[in-house]
This record gives C-alpha cells, structure tokens and sequence, in this order.
C-alpha cells in the first residue's frame, strides 16, 4: 500500500457525501413538491408527456395500483427492446455489418437491461449495431427510475401514515427522466468527450501504424452511453472491457468523473430519504453504516491487490514490485481501479475498470461480498436505500428480541408482516445465488462454461448468479456467460433478484403507511446513533456472511491459501 | 383500467424509444462533433496527413527502433475491434507460463535489464488489451536498446522520456505513465531532427502530445 491509493476511498467518500446533499435537497424538491430553478423549462415538457401518454398525474395509487404500472413499464420495455435487438440485421446504422443476434444473447440482453443489471453476455463492439446500442440506452435511462420508483414508494409508507396511497407512479416516473436522468446524462456526456471519449457515428477507422502494420479500431457513440451507464448505474458499456477501454476511460481524470456521476443519485437517495421523513439524522446512521463498510472494502481489496499474486516470488518469477497488474490499465494504477471496482459492485453498477477474474482471490471475494450482501453499500438508484432498509427493519427486531418490547422504526410499529417481508426480501436471493450456483457446478452445462480451474471456477460461478441476482452486472470475465445455458440461468436470476427482492418491500410500506405513527418514548430504542449504526452494519455482514460463509470458504478462501503455498490448478 | 395502464405504459416507452434512443444519441453526437471535434472522432494521430493511430488505442510495436508496450490478451494482440482481457486467474498455471513468456522475451529484446528491475505491467497483460501506456521505468529500462537502434544517445532519449511523463490525478488518483505512440513519435522527431528532416513529422508529434 502506498499512501495515494490509501487516501482515495476517504477522499472519494467526502466528495460522495456532498453529492448526498446537493442532489438529495434537489431530489426532494423535484418529487415531493416544491420549486426548482428548471421548472419553466421543464414543466411545459412533462405536461406534453402526460398528454402524449394519457396519463393523470394527480391520482394518488395504493402501493398495488403503483407496482402494477411499475411492472407494466418494464414488461412494456422488455418487449420493445426484445423485438428491436432481434431486427438488427434489417435495421441502418450498422457500419460494421454486425450479423442477427442470437436469440439467447437476445432474451439474456433484454432482461439484463430492464432490470438495471447490464450483464453482457457480448462483446458491445464485437456484437450491437450502433442503432441497437442506442436501444439498450433507451432502457439504460428507463431501468433505474423503475429502481428510484420503487424506493420513493418505500419511503412513503415510513413517512406517510393513516393512509392507504403512496404517491402516482407515473408522475414519480416522469419526473425522474425529466428533472433527473436526462440532464445529467446530457452533461455527463459533454465531460465525458471533453475528457477524451469518442462520439461519432462513423464506420470503425483503418488506420496504418508506424510500424505499417494494420489496426482497425472501433469507435461509435460512446460517451453518450457511458455517460448514463455511470449515472444510471447501469454498467452496460459499449466496448467489451468496459470502464478499462481507453475509449470509455481514458484517464484517471475520466474514471473519477465517472464515480461521482454513479454515485450522486444513490448517495441523494440517503438525504432524500431524510428530508421525507423529516429527520435528518436517520439519513446520517444510514450513511455512516454504508460508508464505513465501503471504506472497508476499499482498503481490504486495495491492500491484496497491492500485496500481489503470491505465486509468482514462490515459482522465482521476482519482479521489480509484487502488485498485480494482470487485468489491470497502466494509467489507474491499483489504487484507483481497485477504488473503481470496488465502488461498482457495492454500488449495484456493475462497470469494470479491470479484468475482476484476474484480481487476487480476497480482491475478487471482497467484489462478491459487496453483491452477495443484497447491494446495500449504496447500492443502485432507489434500491440500495429500500434493502438497507430492510436490514433497518431486521436490526431493530434483533434488538426488541433481545429486550423483550415490541420494535418501532421510524414511528412505525415493525409487526410480523413487516418483519416477515424484510426477510423475504433477503431469502429469496439468497436462496436463487445458492440453488443456481450449485446446480451449475453439478450440471456438464454449467461446469463446461468455467473458465480458470480449481476454487476459482467455483468464484467464476459464484459471481455470475450473485452479479444477476444483485442486479449489478459486474462479472468475472472468463466464464462463457454466452453459452445457453448462463444466458437462461443468469436472466432467470436477474428477474428474480429484481422483482421478488422488492416487492415485498413494497408490500411492507403499503402496511406501514396504513399505520398510525406513535411519539418516540423512553423506551424507543434511537436509530441514529453509533450504537445503531454498529447493530446495522452488523446486521448486514452477519446475515451476509452466515448465508455465504460455506461457499466462500471453498471459492476465494481456499484459493487465497493454496496461492500463499504456491499451489497451481 | 388494466388496459389503460398497459396503453399509457407502451405510449410512454415507445416515447422514450424515439426521444432518447434516436433524439439523444444523435443529439449528443452533433453536439460533440461540434464541441470537441477531436475527441469526438477517437483523438487520431496524423503524421504528414496520414493517420497512424488514436492516442488512446495502444498499438504492438515489435521493431527495437520503438519503445514497446504491454502484453494484450486480444487476438491478434491490440485488436481495437475486440477489446479482451486474459481473464486468467491466479492459480491458473497458464498465467505463470505466460508471465515468464513474456518476462523472457522483454529480457531478450533489452540485454543487461534484470527482472528484478522490470515493472509487473511490462510483462502482465493488460485489462483492455489495448493499454496505450506503460509505466516510466519500463520505457526506461527500454532506453539503451532503442537508442542504439537509433543511433541516438542514452541522454537525449531518457531526456525524451522524461519530458513525457504524465503525473497522478490531484495528487493520488491514477498512476505516473507515458504514453507509448506519443514516445514513439518523438523518436521519430528526434531521427528527424538528427538528420534534419521533415518539419511535419515534428510538428504533427507536438500536436499528438497536446491531444
């Protein structure tokens, strides 16, 4: 470790800190009444939308009027962009002369994108006309205002109370593009190109080296992709290797830029929370457990990855440093990738700036941990907010079991049901990671897939079911996610991981909105101080690591001690 | 009111279908075009009119007259058409094998360097396969070599080096680098000069630097 690199994930969480504020009192304004300074602009806009669509913005839905237009939405977007990507061959703007897509990449891309995960079982540059590429932003944009949806309807049953609404939908929806997702995506972009990205419409360039050696290189519409991929916490790139292609990253500066736009919506999502249930140290205790397990596993990967692969000095390969840069870009560093990806898969985004299968085995566990424990540590637009929540929900029935008294959170009685959805919502995708992961490593389907041998195949697998459940689209790259067999697999947790994860949530604020809201008492136990903050965090890493511990003990753990003896597969 | 909500839902995606799949990548691109011209078309490099590359897209340098960069893991290597990394993973036997491939070749091509000396970059494979930096010791320690197939001194070519080193991000983000197509560029200024050649060659490598 040197000190830079030690710095960064403090640094980065001060600046993610402010973010929470100024987008949070933004956000705030924008859906819960109030005026903000692009209201003239942009009302005259929204009213057309509603007008084009048929939409009443004024009527206010019960929880399950609001998930079904919710879940029409995605259903609606998942055909649409189903049927598009199936026409590519026939359809212009495809200067490369890319073929039809298979239909399995098909139905695997479609979900992926709907559900805000951008797994990508293809090579962007290898595969998506530059038309189809403009597709999948269409649901790149429309996927994480499903996300920030479902959270502003959570938030609404712990900060309404005595009623059976919990907001419009499509008002929320509208609002979220209109006043959220395109401007920023439209600014992104302009830094993006400032900042080196390409964005052009023409055929891929020939060009011929010094050397008189040939080199066809890929352009496209880049920035404008990268941009709300980062924003929106997508992470579905246009290049194969993501983040880590020049083109999509050119340097640390860029990279940087891209952590502050895939932060400032889930880190506003924490205040925003705060505003609406009028107190804002609650958003605080929220913040502070994220921030520390963040920082946490920054440093952890930062120090492996540092420390390097230990094979190489025990088979006498002794080199001029020990850090390992297989996978790894020249202009980050292992600092700042290992800050990147770290903050991508905590963050539910799923961008790479690194080949995350070639990272050391506890660098790549610590990226697995960050999915495994439902997408929390942030988390992606609305929904980090809605599992931590959870977790809240879980922490404070802990504690009334140890005192014996009935739990509230937030002036909310936790009852049975809320209690009994809150663990829902964290069994099913334990429950999917598991059962898939270990069928796929009994079935000749799913071991003919794996790519590195010995413990690492099982991280390969492992990682697969837990990037698609968490809905982040991180991957470890070598693994052939393309075969049938990860392509249906990976979907049907991705659907899994999205739906049945937050609808009982749903359901839950439905029941607390119905809910009168009671005065905190002597005997309230305070969910915002560092007592609290302790049980959250512990909450998350026991229930996180007692459902995973057995099968990161035989993945990662086994392969981190055969390397440290030398040990090769 | 099923069907409304369905008919209001494919209304509004579609909508968005048209003004943010076609309306903003479009809208973007003029805007970028016109904004930023040369990034917006891949930052290519020129040399007398003709391009020979983007600044970011690493290229294979095999002849010992350049500097050279890392492994890629693409097929063929630096293909900028199919962005991959090697994917190997730590335990992977193929990774050893590799690595010491690659340690034996960069050793063989610069006679008198020690592995001790030589940066993990310069012989691991890099994320992108297409990585168009590498750190400032492994273009030094390539210094002698290309010198000599330069017939220029040691002095001038580390001087070259030097005066191209791009510094970490506000202090801490990233890492110190040169850009290997922007080194090479300037050996070819420096032969040019020497041999008081073409004045466009030169110009088009200042010109490469400030992309």
């Amino acid at each position: 470790m040197n000190w830079q690199g030690a710095l960064q994930p403090f640094v980065l969480i001060a600046v993610v800190a402010l973010l929470a504020w100024a987008m949070g009192s933004y956000m705030f304004r924008v859906f819960e009444g109030g005026k903000t300074f692009v209201d003239r602009a942009l009302v005259p806009l929204e009213r057309g939308v509603y007008r084009l669509c048929g939409i009443d913005p004024e009527v206010e839905m019960r929880w399950t009027t609001y998930v079904f237009a919710l879940l029409a939405v995605n259903v609606v977007g998942f055909v649409v962009l189903f049927v598009l990507l199936s026409l590519q061959s026939v359809l212009p703007l495809n200067p490369a002369h890319l073929p039809h897509i298979p239909f399995w990449t098909t139905w695997n891309t479609a979900v992926s994108f709907m559900t805000n995960t951008n797994w990508q079982v293809y090579g962007g540059e290898s595969t998506m006309s530059y038309l189809s590429q403009a597709w999948l932003v269409v649901q790149q944009f429309l996927s994480p205002i499903t996300g920030i949806c479902l959270f502003l309807v959570v938030a609404r049953g712990f900060s309404r109370h005595s009623t059976q609404t919990l907001g419009n939908f499509w008002r929320d929806f509208v609002r979220a593009l209109i006043w959220v997702a395109i401007p920023l995506a439209v600014i992104g972009t302009i830094v993006l190109v400032a900042l080196g990205s390409p964005q052009n419409l023409h055929a891929y360039t020939h060009v011929t080296t010094l050397q008189h050696a040939h080199q066809t290189i890929a352009q496209g519409p880049i920035a404008s992709m990268t941009s709300i991929m980062q924003l929106g916490d997508n992470g579905g790139g246009f290049m194969n290797m993501n983040a880590a292609h020049p083109f999509e990253a050119p340097n640390a500066l860029s990279l940087l830029f891209q952590l502050v736009l895939g932060f400032a919506i889930p880190a506003g999502c924490i205040y925003l929370f705060g505003k609406m249930i009028k107190d804002l140290r609650q958003s605080r205790a929220i913040f502070a457990a994220m921030a520390i397990m963040f920082v946490a596993g920054a440093l952890v990967m930062y120090h492996f990855e540092y420390a390097g692969n230990a094979v190489l000095p025990i088979h006498h390969v002794v080199l001029a440093a020990h850090k390992n840069m297989v996978g790894k870009e020249t202009r980050f560093g292992v600092g700042t990738t290992t800050l990147f990806d770290n903050s991508t898969t905590a963050v539910s985004w799923g961008s790479v700036a690194a080949s995350n299968d070639s990272m050391t085995p506890i660098g790549g566990m610590v990226n697995l941990f960050n999915m495994l424990t439902g997408e929390v540590i942030f988390g992606s637009w609305g929904v980090g907010m809605i599992g931590m929540l959870a977790f809240a929900v879980l922490a404070v029935f802990l504690a009334g079991l140890m005192v014996g008294r009935t739990p509230e959170y937030l002036g909310k009685k936790i009852e049975s049901y809320e209690v009994k959805m809150a663990v829902l919502a964290m069994v099913v995708p334990s429950f999917v990671i598991l059962i898939l992961a270990a069928l796929s490593v009994v079935l000749k389907s799913g071991l003919s897939g794996i790519f590195n041998p010995g413990p690492h195949g099982l991280s390969e697998v492992l990682y697969a079911f837990a990037s698609g459940v968490g809905n982040n689209g991180s991957a470890f790259g070598g693994l052939s996610s393309a075969s049938p067999w990860y392509s249906a697999t990976v979907g049907i947790a991705m659907l899994l991981g999205r739906f049945p994860m937050y609808i009982p949530l749903v359901a839950m604020a439905g029941s607390l909105g119905r809910k009168q809201r009671i005065p905190a008492s002597a005997g309230t136990f305070p969910t915002h101080g560092p007592m609290f903050v302790g049980l959250l965090t512990g909450t998350v890493l026991i229930v996180g690591a007692l459902i995973f511990f057995p099968v990161l003990a035989l993945g990662p753990l086994a392969e981190h001690f055969a390397m440290n003896a030398g040990k090769l597969f | 009111m099923t069907l409304r909500m369905l008919w209001s839902a494919l209304r509004l995606v579609l909508l968005a279908t048209v003004v943010i799949g076609l309306g903003y990548t479009f809208a973007m691109t003029g805007l970028a075009e016109a904004v930023f011209p040369h990034q917006a078309n891949g930052s290519l490099v020129r040399v007398d009119g003709k391009v020979v590359g983007s600044r970011l897209i690493g290229q294979e340098w095999t002849s010992p007259k350049f500097f050279h960069g890392r492994p890629s893991a693409t097929s063929p290597a630096y293909n900028a058409a199919a962005s991959t990394a090697s994917n190997l993973g730590p335990t992977n036997p193929v990774l050893l094998a590799h690595i010491r491939a690659h340690l034996k070749k960069f050793l063989a091509e610069n006679p008198g360097v020690k592995a001790s000396q030589v940066p993990p970059a310069m012989v691991e494979s890099s994320a992108s396969g297409l990585d168009p930096d590498i750190p400032v010791e492994g273009a030094l320690l390539q210094v002698p070599r290309v010198a000599k197939a330069n017939h220029l001194s040691v002095a001038t070519l580390r001087a070259l080096v030097e005066s191209q080193v791009h510094g970490r991000t506000l202090g801490i983000f990233g890492a110190t680098y040169v850009n290997v197509l922007e080194l090479n560029l300037g050996v070819l200024r420096l032969d040019h000069s020497s041999a008081a050649g073409s004045a466009s060659a030169s110009h088009s490598a200042r010109s490469a630097r400030a992309g």
